[in-house]
């Protein structure tokens, strides 16, 4: 059971961990042309694995900001996570020790949340590890790449590798659009409610982490008081 | 740079691992109030819609092969294909489209 997990979590990894490579690739690059070293580029990613939290924390320490201000940062940009942690706190296997909840919390980014949290049933850890297994060498050795050399490939591959991630998902919500109308009201909603942040001018000033929250609680929190599940959809999910 | 890089990177990791370790480890129960339940079924799904979109249509080098990403991952989503599969036929799509536009 362990095993199956592990594997299953490794083969759902594969695609997190090529668009990583991508993304972090371009950190990478970034990092060193803003003045810091290859090694702490590395340790950035390795310790944060996420990406818009390191972006943004890339200007504070370029800009010399207060620690504070990184702090605060951070916190708002990955408030996110928050409810992905939550929402898995529900999710995961409940015969599995605790403490297992502390190494899974290092790995709840965007996409292994997405895919975890797309897997029938209650989900095990260790599916959890198989995707971390994939998705943390991608983001650490792409930021390697990137920070030792911004030519290493091709623009043409890193520009296709650039839709990986978000193939990724629209495969976890499509499916289920398809057969849920609630789920499907709930895409085309959040893509909307983004897209106005996008386009109408003050609200595109928005930063992006704070888009992602906003859309997220709008939009899921119209859904759960117009369609609330019923108790058997919640545990078939 | 006249503050320390190595504390900065501390107070990044720091703050990004707190928000997501006190969730999964402090909800103990099972939520039983409907209203957060859908709410948390519905976060997912409301989550990557907003990532995903319009944040894809600049994704790639130019506009044209992102929506043609897009518009390929939709059809290979709508066809139930696996992570991986629906993953590769956007970077498929993406790289044939610049290919051509390289001719024209």
């Amino acid at each position: 059971m362990k095993n199956e997990s592990f594997k299953k979590g490794i083969k759902d990894g594969i695609p997190i961990g090529l668009g990583y490579l991508a993304v972090s690739f371009t950190f990478g690059m970034m990092s060193v042309s803003s003045g810091l070293s290859i090694w702490q580029a590395v340790l950035i990613s390795l310790t944060n694995l996420t990406s818009a939290g390191q972006f943004a924390g890339l200007d504070i320490i370029v800009a010399g900001g207060s620690y504070w201000e990184m702090a605060l940062t951070q916190l708002v940009i990955n408030l996110r996570y928050c409810l992905m942690s939550f929402s898995l706190s529900q999710k995961m296997r409940r015969d599995e020790p605790w403490a297992h909840r502390y190494l899974v919390a290092f790995g709840i980014t965007d996409e292994i949340f997405g895919v975890s949290a797309s897997q029938e049933g209650k989900v095990s850890a260790f599916y959890n590890y198989g995707a971390m297994c994939m998705a943390i060498p991608g983001w650490t050795l792409g930021t390697l790449l990137g920070a030792i050399s911004g030519s290493l490939l091709p623009d043409f591959i890193m520009s296709a590798l650039g839709v990986a991630i978000y193939g990724m998902f629209l495969a976890v919500i499509i499916s289920p659009a398809k057969k849920n109308k609630a789920v499907l009201l709930v895409v085309v909603a959040a893509m909307a409610v983004s897209t106005l942040f996008a386009v109408v001018p003050g609200l595109n000033k928005v930063s992006s982490g704070f888009v992602i929250i906003i859309t997220t609680l709008v939009t899921a929190g119209g859904a759960a008081y117009l369609c609330p599940v019923k108790e058997d959809e919640v545990h078939e999910s | 740079m006249s503050h320390n890089v190595y504390i900065y990177i501390l107070v990044m990791a720091g703050v990004t691992y707190l928000i997501r370790v006190l969730p999964i480890t402090l909800a103990k129960k099972e939520i039983v109030n409907p209203y957060i339940k859908s709410f948390l079924y519905y976060v997912p799904y409301a989550c990557l819609a907003a990532m995903t979109f319009p944040a894809i249509l600049s994704a790639t080098a130019s506009r044209i092969s992102a929506v043609a990403g897009f518009g390929a991952a939709l059809i290979a989503a709508y066809k139930e294909k696996s992570l991986l599969t629906v993953a590769l036929i956007a970077c498929g799509a993406v790289f044939i489209v610049e290919r051509i536009m390289a001719f024209l």
